[in-house]
């Protein structure tokens, strides 16, 4: 049986469509209206709520909670002090990358960790001998989050505590008299909030967003309008930039944080006395310089793809939805040769170009390195120009910017 | 000019008036574009605005704390993709955001209300008719069929069929040969349909498709747009085309806002402008562009200032370029002759509101999406037909056909929450009133748009904080478009392509040397398309390269 998130009732309200995709056992909305990319702008011009309830939540609490956290995942949790979140990564030995998900730490021993996939026997497993409390609290909350260049005007509204909060920095806060926690995090790359509620406040809490939200062009976006946001932010996706090492079968599906571009992550590790799963392999690929990939940011040049679709007799399509398949780069030699591969590509409505995730070998990682694209035009394969850019490429000063 | 910082001491003359390579008059969004491409190419490029600020006629303004109004232009469509791109716009705060829905009342209380999905608005047609379900979907293609066919045309400048540029312009845009060869590939039945298009009537062409006289209303609302023709003219078809042309992320015909307004639009040309090392002058209104020995020399401005420059782009329309900034004198006869028969009877006006909620259509109490675009109110196309009579004999029409969008839905930055603004286009309103001046029609005019409006939306008017009616007269007062043309030239087919504002001046250069027009009386045309700006930035660089 497909489950519904604490939201839908009122949601589903909402949504002129019926159209859902399946998220992790939930119904969860492809678009709300016939627009997608109205959904899409809320989040970049006003304010959109989105659903991400699905999430699995891991309660961890207890004097060794931060010994485990230092242990299992790839960033260093003593760098997060009570009050901040932290994007994170979890890798095996071999250095590869298993999950992601944020931290949030609420106390010296309490912490609430999110993951796109079940993973609570993994960190049983390391928790064993310490004494940690580890629990699925995945059905006791129900997350929103609000984004857009006016969400902090609107749930100052409801609580204020809002304004004062930094990038990935949380509190907890009374909205609608429910006891929230409210976090300056999300998956859009703008300035953007999150709040997991008690799934029995849920729609108590949603009612009062979206009355606050009134006069301020918020609307609910569904997965479709929320892809072209993370790609412009650069954000990756599990079974879509990658796969889980664990569930892998050849080291061609795996990648390591540094090859997922979160080398960013390691800051440290080389030569720090911190010790975490797949730490020596990490260390190994760090001093060998032995990362097979570089992930990048693609620009596709819009002469060539509005030519080549031209001298086709077919109108340059600018679709903002999301390629669901993966494509080959080449380089920009005659004939080119395979050196990369694109995981991710729309057109940006903000940049008004094509742009993608991807990834290429690290020798051709220079922002600016001209490369081919495999596309189809016409039933027929060919290539369209693009050139690397560096991540995130849509990054608006307002998503960090300090309150 | 006085307190020159060091640096741009160089750009003073010899005998101390300043000197620039380029001098555009006119910070509309054209003088704007063209200064842009000159200054990206190195020209030490002034733009010269009379106005406290750039856009001319796409502006935002403030009328009332909180409230932008989009004085003049309000939505964005046909502005060249290659613009975007070349002037690197995104960086400078380019931001189209999409129109959700267009919305078309009916007139029996009920309506017609299209969006993005292809299907649902099929549906939509089709619980008006049976018949234009399918239709729909031909005439969509049909009419893009033919945006393909004329697009290579409007996205190039015109060929010197004339021989009027002598030896000087050979070798800019395209010659004879490549239109005859391009046209020579379209389809027999496109090629067909084109020149229904260009010359016939646009209820002839819609006819041909849908019989609901709503459905053909909706359809038909874009072929009267700033032009002194009804549905039922012959040239509606052409006026219907132009702004299909537009392609807004790669969508054919389809229309959007500018973040901040269509003046948020040009804030962000100027920025580009500024960044490629233009300098922008404002209050700065040029009288005369002086000449020596048969060339431009540079340009006057209203407090005697004099600038030197070997190049001087009008940006203003044709009567002004022509016979106010230069002696007509200096301008072959021909040329003059051209310009002064060329039609620009404005018949266009603008009712601003400020309203304290948003309007109520009965049959939608409840919803909000229907106001994400333009509402179309001009029911049929008898309705638009019949607004048109009264401008035929000199009056307004007693109930105008009004093209209206409420951007603070989907841009809540134009107005306070909860508060909204929305801008009315309204036709149809002739420049020149028999019996009567404007001044004394001004409020009686508004009146009669919003007494329309009150008919789709009772109870419209106990939400208007404030209203603000521009006609024709003060359209041109503002921006300088003769007798207020939104166009700077009426889109009639002599008045087009090779013959531009003349068939003797229709490739951006003018019979005085150094001497060249940027502004929407050349091709392609008004509207916010940029390429007239751009065209002519591309002539003078030739010219430069070819005599420097
Ligand atoms: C009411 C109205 C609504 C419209 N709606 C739309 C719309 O929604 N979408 C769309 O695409 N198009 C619309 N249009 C058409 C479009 O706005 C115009 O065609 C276009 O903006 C003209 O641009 P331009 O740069 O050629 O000229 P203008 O915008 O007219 O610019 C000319 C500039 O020159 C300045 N100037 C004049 N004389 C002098 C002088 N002597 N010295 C110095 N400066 C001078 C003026 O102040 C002005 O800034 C509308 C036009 C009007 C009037």
């Amino acid at each position: 049986m497909i489950r519904t998130t604490p939201f839908h009732e009122r949601l589903s309200e909402l949504n002129t469509q019926g159209l859902y995709t399946h998220w992790q056992g939930f119904l969860s909305p492809l678009r709300y209206t016939h627009a997608p990319k109205h959904e899409y702008f809320a989040v970049r011009n006003s304010v959109g709520v989105f659903d991400t309830s699905p999430l699995f939540k891991y309660r961890l609490t207890g004097p060794d909670s931060s010994r485990l956290l230092e242990g299992a995942l790839t960033r260093d949790i003593r760098r997060c002090a009570p009050g901040q979140a932290q994007y994170t990564l979890w890798c095996d030995d071999g250095g590869f990358v298993m999950e992601d998900g944020v931290v949030f730490r609420h106390g010296e021993e309490e912490f609430l960790l999110t993951a796109a996939r079940p993973n609570l026997a993994w960190f049983a497993d390391l928790a064993q001998g310490l004494a940690v409390d580890l629990e699925d609290v995945s059905d006791d909350f129900g997350v929103l989050a609000v984004q857009g260049p006016r969400s902090r005007q609107v749930l100052e509204a409801l609580a204020p505590e809002v304004g004062a909060l930094g990038y990935f920095e949380h509190t907890s806060a009374k909205v609608a008299s429910s006891a929230v926690t409210l976090s300056r995090t999300g998956y859009t790359g703008d300035v953007g909030y999150e709040l997991t509620v008690p799934a029995a406040d849920a729609l108590d809490v949603l009612d009062a967003v979206l009355e606050a939200g009134q006069g301020h062009g918020l609307r609910p976006f569904g997965e479709e309008a929320l892809m072209v946001l993370r790609i412009e932010a650069g954000l990756p996706l599990i079974d879509v930039e990658w796969t889980n090492s664990r569930l892998a079968w050849s080291d061609a599906e795996r990648v390591t944080p540094t090859e997922l571009g979160m080398g960013w992550m390691l800051r440290g590790v080389p030569e720090g006395d911190r010790a975490f799963v797949g730490r020596d392999a990490l260390r190994r690929e760090a001093e060998q310089r032995s990362s097979r990939w570089t992930t990048v940011g693609i620009v596709v040049d819009w002469q060539h793809w509005d030519r080549l679709h031209r001298e086709a007799g077919l109108l340059p399509a600018k679709e903002a939805h999301p390629l669901p398949y993966e494509s080959a780069l080449y380089d920009a030699a005659a004939g080119g040769t395979q050196v990369g591969y694109m995981t991710s590509f729309t057109y940006s409505p903000v940049l008004q170009r094509h742009i993608g995730l991807a990834r290429v070998r690290p020798d051709l990682a220079q922002a600016g390195t001209e490369l081919h694209v495999e596309t189809v035009v016409n039933h027929t394969n060919t290539t369209v120009r693009a050139h690397t850019a560096r991540l995130p490429l849509f990054n608006p000063p307002r998503k960090t910017a300090r309150p | 000019m006085t307190d020159t910082p060091t640096g741009s001491s160089d750009r003073r003359g010899a005998d101390g008036a300043a000197a620039y390579d380029a001098i555009v008059v006119g910070g509309g969004h054209n003088g704007l574009i063209n200064a842009a491409y000159l200054a990206k190419e190195g020209l030490r490029t002034l733009v010269l605005e009379r106005n406290p600020l750039v856009g001319g006629a796409a502006i935002t303004e403030e009328c009332l704390p909180g409230f932008s109004f989009t004085t003049f232009s309000y939505a964005l469509s046909l502005l060249r993709p290659e613009i975007i791109h070349e002037l690197d716009l995104v960086r400078h705060g380019f931001m189209p955001l999409m129109m959700p829905s267009s919305f078309h009342p009916t007139g029996d209380g009920d309506y017609l209300l299209l969006g993005d999905d292809h299907d649902q608005n099929v549906q939509e047609v089709r619980r008006h008719s049976r018949r234009d379900a399918d239709a729909y979907s031909r005439y969509h293609h049909d009419l893009d069929r033919v945006v393909q066919a004329v697009r290579p045309l409007f996205d190039s400048a015109p060929p010197d069929v004339f021989g009027s540029d002598g030896t000087a312009g050979a070798g800019f845009g395209p010659d004879l040969e490549w239109v005859r060869k391009h046209l020579g590939g379209v389809e027999r039945r496109v090629m067909h349909d084109v020149v229904r298009l260009l010359t016939g009537s646009a209820s002839d062409w819609l006819e041909d498709y849908f019989e609901h006289p709503a459905v053909a209303g909706y359809h038909a609302s874009s072929s009267i747009i700033g032009s002194k023709v009804g549905p039922m003219s012959p040239g509606s078809g052409l006026v219907l085309l132009f702004h299909k042309m537009g392609e807004h992320d790669g969508h054919l015909g389809s229309w959007a806002f500018h973040k901040g307004g269509n003046g948020g639009f040009t804030q962000v040309l100027a920025r580009a402008a500024q960044a490629f090392g233009a300098e922008v002058r404002l209050e700065a209104p040029v009288t005369a562009v002086l000449t020596a020995a048969g060339r431009v020399t540079g340009v006057a401005l209203e407090d005697g200032t004099e600038l030197r420059a070997p190049v001087v782009v009008s940006a203003l329309d044709p009567r002004r370029t022509f016979l106010e900034l230069v002696d007509p004198r200096e301008m072959p006869g021909e040329v003059v002759d051209d310009v002064r028969r060329m039609k620009f009877r404005g018949v266009s006006a603008k009712v601003n509101f400020a309203l304290d909620g948003l309007p109520t259509f009965p049959a939608l109490p409840d919803t909000v999406d229907h106001f994400g675009g333009f509402l179309n109110i001009g029911p049929t196309v008898e309705y638009v037909e019949r607004a048109f009579d009264a401008a035929k004999y000199g009056w307004y029409s007693e109930r105008p056909f009004i093209d209206a969008a409420v951007q603070s839905v989907v841009d809540p930055d134009m107005a306070p929450p909860g508060k909204h603004v929305m801008s009315c286009f309204v036709q149809y309103a002739p420049y020149q009133l028999r019996g009567s001046d404007w001044d004394t029609e001004r409020q009686r005019f508004g009146d009669t748009a919003q007494a329309v409006l009150e008919e789709h939306f009772p109870g419209f008017g106990d939400l208007v904080l404030h209203r603000e009616v521009v006609t024709p007269v003060d359209i041109e007062a503002r921006t300088g478009l003769t007798e207020g043309n939104i166009f700077a030239g009426e889109f009639l087919a002599p008045q087009m392509y090779l013959f531009r504002p003349s068939p003797a001046a229709s490739r951006y250069a003018t019979p005085l040397a150094g001497y060249y027009q940027c502004g929407s009386g050349t091709h392609p045309g008004g509207c916010v398309i940029g390429s007239p700006g751009r065209f002519a930035a591309q002539r003078v660089l030739h010219d430069l390269r070819r005599d420097p």
